[in-house]
Parts: structure tokens; C-alpha cells; sequence
């Protein structure tokens, strides 16, 4: 086997949040992520989920160095994301590229497509203009838009023809991995479908490796390879969808899948729910030991005292539970 | 289930002049709401469901919005009553809980006083303490811990599924016979969406009240709608049981939302079923039906597809707007296969 496309070890970012009125410094911290580590082979898709607030898209961010990690190592193909200066940085960022949520907000409405998918190629000094156009229509007909609209604006696109161009920007510097945070979250149904197609075929015929953030766990089983379940900035579950939808071990992952709603009214008698109590804890001050033992059906005295560790506790996958589910 | 409607919407029909030209948001809805019913109304963005519901409660205004239609609610037309009048039935027999919870409650007034307001507004000679006691009673009916403490909190003191349960406690204060809830699940999470949801149940099996939930989650009609109309382009297009929806769709739009959806227990890969293109512009509407630019059904220029406006007719125990042939639309969806 290949060595891995991406690997994220020990990822931290704490945010300092409010102010002491006296000595202008920060008096907390959020801490939005707080020890990951991952690994993504070549060609395959980790999907990433968790609620509002988990860490997800702050991870996400922090693979690309978007936003600096307070510690923990980013290797990207072998080289040290993090540990790159900025010369080094500009060269390995054109290998992992983002597609955003909002289509709306992550175009500019005052360039043309043409001008919006050619930004990274010009950032990179890549092309003349001529071979530039060229390389844009073709990344257009690749994503499934027109190549005649080249000069139109993002405003006369429709939310599942903008998530297109945004692809198609993302692609436009060849990256090995592409990290999607929410990108389908604000599509219609139907279109939905579209785009999780287009992203299954490209990554097909491009080999390209895929980090997908998303809070829908329907979509997530459906791309994934493998599947991490996130809770106030850790990984509780991860393994494969089969193991993770099916072999459940984590309480909390537990909670989660029985909270979706089914698109079967025939099952509605039989299905468990469970419903889990109060909210999320703050990520300032997140509980002792387990950070899920508040809401966790199964606490027991031992879930305050001491941290759970990912590992394999003979469910075949890891899991950060004392008392995993069998 | 016997007697006259709740709720009867006749040719309902909601257009807006925009700029652009005249958008018909709403193009001829009729439907029926019995009493303690729940409806769900499902579709995508600009289908029509939120301006239907906004109908009912008369919340379309201004000079650029042109309604029509009968809005009979316990026999009283409310699309003819005047202002006064209106202002009657909204927020005691009819009441609405919206999306975004944060944008409904006052940010500047305790959660207290806003459930209060809606209380006072509806028995205006209720002395303060019977005005507490509601208060402290919904509170506690929609799951709030600790109601006399809370009940001096502001908004923003709560947590984005706790605002959503008092924004319920604030409609269901005057006990209506009617809850219209736009989307009231869509900005929570998913443990949240469920804790309301099994709420909204939970009210309705103890006070009796029809539920018209609007939603884009198939999942969410499934687990909780009896009935459901599917719109698309300010058309009702199908309107039947929720088991038939989902075991026996009968029109091309329903079996392709369908095949969009992703269930959890469904192993993994392989391409979903999507509708090609994109819902139609509302300001120009293709000729004939609606759908047919992404029917796979379509039967091709010059037929009845490409010319008329297919109307809702009996299919089962439902009704459905297709011009093919029930028997002919049954075969070809179940070689698509659900």
C-alpha cells in the first residue's frame, strides 16, 4: 500500500476568547479541536461528521493551514504542512484545494466565472492567457457546465450550477486532495444528488482523495470510505460505514444515527429512538474525563475521571469509549 | 373522520410583481386540514409551501402581492375577513412557529413577557396573575427546566433548540386548533430536530391540534405526517398518505425526490437517481406541465404533456397531476424502481 496522501497528527486549535478588561489578554480558550489524527489514502474519501460547534469545519480548515493549528503536524504527501515556511507553503497549497458550503458567497459577483476559475491559475503563474481560457472551458465541460457561458456572472447561475463552479475553481490547480465543507448543505434534494454524482466521477477519473465535512449522515454514508464521528473536537468513532453505521460503538454515535429521521414510514412503529438530554457542553470548558459522560446514557464514575482513548475495543474499529456498545 | 374540514384552502393562487415580470409563487392549491390531522407539505425552494402557509395566515401583504382563492377555516372564509377580524383568529386558533427562532423572539424583551404578550393580546382582561400562571404552564408543557427562573431569561440566554421550544410555547398558548410550523427543524441540529419533533408529536396526541408542516426532510414527513401534499412550481402535485407517498408514489416528480434521498441503512456507493436541471423559474413557467423539463416520462412535443396544465385527479385514495395514465404511470415508476 501507498504511503498516505494526508495525514494529520495531534491537530489542536484553541481560539483565545474574552478579554480581561485590565490586562488586554485573553482570559479563555475555545477549544474547538482538540487532538486529531488521521491518515487519508490515496483516491478515498473521509467524511467527517458531527453537529454544530463538533470542530468539523475548524479541523477542515486547519488541514490546508487556512487557519494555523496551536500544535500537531499536517503531512501532505509526504511533506510537513505545518512545519513550511511561505515560499514552500505556496508550492504544496495547489495540492489540497476547498470547496465551501455557500455557492452564493464564495464567488465574487463581480467577476466572471471565467475570471473566478482562472484566480488560482494566475495566483500559481501557470499559463498565458490564451492556454488559461482553454484550461477553463475544459474544467467547465469537466463539471458539467456549458463552456459558452465563460463570460456570464455568478448571478445567473442557479445554487447547483454555482457549487459547480466552485468544483471547477477547486480543480483548477490539479490538487491530490480536496477538502468539501458542507457542500450540499444549502442545495435542493434533487440537486444534491447532482453534485454528490459529479464529485463520485471525478474523483474516478482524477484519483482525486477527498476530506468531506457535512452534518448529514445520509450523504456521509453515501461517499465516504471512511467515516469519523466528531464531539466537542475529538474523533469518538471512526472506521469504515459499514462499521460506524452498522457496528456502532460509540454511545454517542449511537444517539446521533437514531436521531435522523427515515424517508420509511413503514419502520415507524419499530425503531428505537433515543433521545438524548440538554445540549452541547461549552467547548471553553468541556466536562472532565469523557466529553460526552453529560449527555451519555451510559456514564459511569469512571467516564469523569479518565479520558477515553481511541483504540480498538473489539468492535474491529476505534472508538473512544470505556463502555463501547457491543 | 366525519363532518366538514378544519381547514379548506380552495383555488389558492399568491402572485408578486417583481421586476423581473409576474411570479406566480402560488398557482391554484386547493386541500383540506381535518381537525387533529397532521399535513405535511413537502418540495424544494420556491415550490410554494411557505407562501401557501403564509396565505392562510394572511401574511403576504403589500401592494406587489395579488391573492385570490377561499381560505375556509371552521367554515369562515378568512381571505374575506377585514383586518380586525383577522387579527382575531391569528395567534389563537391558527398559530404559526417559523424557522429560525432567533429572528421570531424579541431580543430585547425576557421570553416571559413575549409568551405573555401573545396571551394578552387574545384575553386582553386577564389579570397579570392568571397571565403568569400560562406562562409558567407553557413553559413546562414545551420542556423548559426550571420555568420560574427561565421565564426572565432573554433569547439569547438559550440554546438554538430551547429558543425553538419557546417559540412553540408562544404559539401554543392560546391553545389553537391549528399549528402551521414552516420549517421549524431545518436550523437545528439533528438530537435537536428530534427532541422537537417527538414535542410536536407529544402536543398534538395531548391537546388535539391539526399540525400543516412544511418541510424539505422526506425524513422528517415520514416520522411524523399522515397525509402529504408534494409541491412543485406553486402546484400541488401529488396528495395522499404518507405510506403511499413512499410505497407507491404516483407521479414522476415524488419518485425522483424519492431516489434523491439517501438513507442511512442503504450500503454505500453507486450513483443516486438525481432529477436533471433545475426547478423552473416561476416569472416563465414552461407551457403544459411543469415537471416536463425533467419528467423522464415526458411523451414529447405536441402531446398533452408539452400543451395543458395537468390537474390534480383520483389516484387511489390520493390525487395526483400527470397526464399519463395511472396504470401506465404505475408500471414505469416500478421498473424505475423505489
Amino acid at each position: 500500500m501507498s504511503a498516505p496522501v494526508l495525514q494529520a497528527t495531534n491537530l489542536v486549535k484553541y481560539f483565545p476568547t474574552g478579554k480581561s478588561p485590565l490586562l488586554h489578554r485573553p482570559t479563555a480558550e475555545v477549544k474547538a479541536v482538540d487532538g486529531v489524527s488521521f491518515t487519508l489514502e490515496r483516491g478515498s474519501t473521509l467524511g467527517i461528521v458531527g453537529e454544530s460547534g463538533c470542530g468539523k469545519s475548524t479541523l477542515g480548515r486547519l488541514l490546508g493551514r487556512l487557519i494555523e493549528p496551536s500544535s500537531g503536524t499536517v503531512v501532505l504527501d509526504g511533506h510537513d504542512l505545518t512545519a513550511a515556511g511561505n515560499p514552500e507553503l505556496r508550492r504544496l497549497r495547489p495540492q489540497i484545494q476547498y470547496v465551501f458550503q455557500d455557492p452564493y458567497s464564495c464567488l465574487n459577483p463581480r467577476h466572471s466565472i471565467a475570471e473566478s476559475i482562472a484566480t488560482p491559475m494566475r495566483v500559481q503563474k501557470l499559463y498565458g492567457r490564451a492556454e488559461e481560457r482553454q484550461h477553463v472551458r475544459d474544467l467547465m465541460e469537466r463539471v458539467g457546465l456549458n463552456p459558452e457561458h465563460i463570460n456570464r456572472f455568478p448571478h445567473e447561475f442557479s445554487g447547483g450550477q454555482r457549487q459547480r463552479i466552485g468544483i471547477a475553481r477547486a480543480l483548477a490547480l490539479q490538487p491530490k486532495v480536496i477538502v468539501a465543507d458542507e457542500p450540499v448543505s444549502a442545495l435542493d434534494v434533487s440537486v444534491q444528488a447532482q453534485i454528490l454524482n459529479l464529485l463520485e466521477g471525478l474523483q474516478a477519473s482524477l484519483g482525486l482523495s477527498y476530506v468531506f465535512i457535512a452534518h448529514d449522515l445520509g450523504v456521509v454514508r453515501h461517499i465516504a470510505d471512511q467515516v469519523a464521528v466528531m464531539y466537542l473536537g475529538r474523533i469518538v468513532e471512526i472506521g469504515s460505514p459499514g462499521a460506524v453505521y452498522g457496528n456502532t460503538s460509540h454511545p454517542y454515535t449511537q444517539a446521533l444515527l437514531s436521531a435522523v429521521p427515515v424517508a420509511d414510514p413503514r419502520g415507524k412503529g419499530t425503531r428505537q429512538r433515543q433521545v438524548l438530554v440538554g445540549d452541547v457542553p461549552s467547548p471553553i470548558n468541556p466536562p472532565s474525563g469523557c466529553r460526552f459522560r453529560t449527555r451519555c446514557p451510559q456514564a459511569q464514575e469512571r467516564c469523569a475521571l479518565e479520558e477515553p482513548q481511541l483504540a480498538d475495543r473489539g468492535g474491529g474499529h476505534p472508538v473512544a469509549c470505556h463502555f463501547p456498545l457491543a | 373522520m366525519s363532518g366538514s374540514p378544519l381547514l379548506s384552502v380552495a383555488d389558492l393562487r399568491v402572485s408578486f410583481t417583481t421586476p423581473d415580470g409576474v411570479v406566480r409563487a402560488v398557482d391554484g392549491v386547493s386541500f383540506d386540514v381535518r381537525a387533529g390531522e397532521t399535513i405535511g407539505i413537502v418540495g424544494e425552494s420556491g415550490s410554494g409551501k411557505s407562501v401557501t402557509a403564509n396565505a392562510i395566515m394572511r401574511l403576504n401583504f403589500g401592494e406587489r402581492v395579488e391573492t385570490s382563492g377561499s381560505i375556509l377555516f371552521d367554515g369562515i372564509d378568512l381571505a374575506a375577513l377585514d383586518d380586525e377580524a383577522m387579527r382575531r383568529h391569528r395567534g389563537s386558533d391558527i398559530a404559526m412557529v417559523f424557522q429560525d427562532p432567533l429572528s421570531a423572539l424579541n431580543p430585547f424583551a425576557r421570553v416571559g413577557a413575549q409568551i405573555g404578550e401573545a396571551y394578552r393580546i387574545h384575553h386582553p382582561k386577564a389579570p397579570k396573575s392568571e397571565i403568569r400562571e400560562v406562562v409558567l404552564d407553557s413553559l413546562q408543557r414545551v420542556g423548559i427546566p426550571e420555568p420560574t427562573k427561565r421565564v426572565r431569561s432573554y433569547p439569547h440566554e438559550f440554546s438554538g433548540g430551547m429558543r425553538q421550544r419557546i417559540v412553540i410555547a408562544m404559539a401554543l398558548v392560546n391553545d389553537p386548533r391549528l399549528l402551521i410550523a414552516d420549517e421549524p427543524t431545518t436550523a437545528l441540529d439533528v438530537t435537536v430536530q428530534a427532541q422537537i419533533l417527538e414535542l410536536v408529536q407529544r402536543i398534538q396526541a395531548e391537546s388535539g391540534t391539526a399540525v400543516l408542516l412544511i418541510t424539505h426532510d422526506l425524513g422528517v414527513i415520514a416520522e411524523v405526517t399522515e397525509r402529504v401534499l408534494v409541491m412543485y412550481a406553486g402546484r400541488v402535485v401529488e396528495d395522499t398518505s404518507v405510506n403511499d407517498v413512499f410505497s407507491r408514489p404516483s407521479h414522476p416528480y415524488t419518485l425522483g425526490l424519492l431516489g434523491s434521498v439517501r438513507s442511512l441503512d442503504s450500503a454505500g456507493r453507486g450513483s443516486l437517481r438525481a432529477i436533471p436541471g433545475a426547478p423552473p423559474s416561476l416569472v416563465n413557467l414552461p407551457q403544459g406541465c411543469a415537471f416536463r423539463p425533467r419528467c423522464a416520462f415526458d411523451l414529447g412535443e405536441g402531446s398533452a404533456c408539452a400543451t395543458t396544465v395537468p390537474v390534480l385527479s383520483e389516484v387511489g385514495a390520493g390525487r395526483s397531476a400527470c397526464h399519463l395514465g395511472v396504470e401506465v404511470r404505475r408500471h414505469l415508476i416500478e421498473q424505475v424502481g423505489t
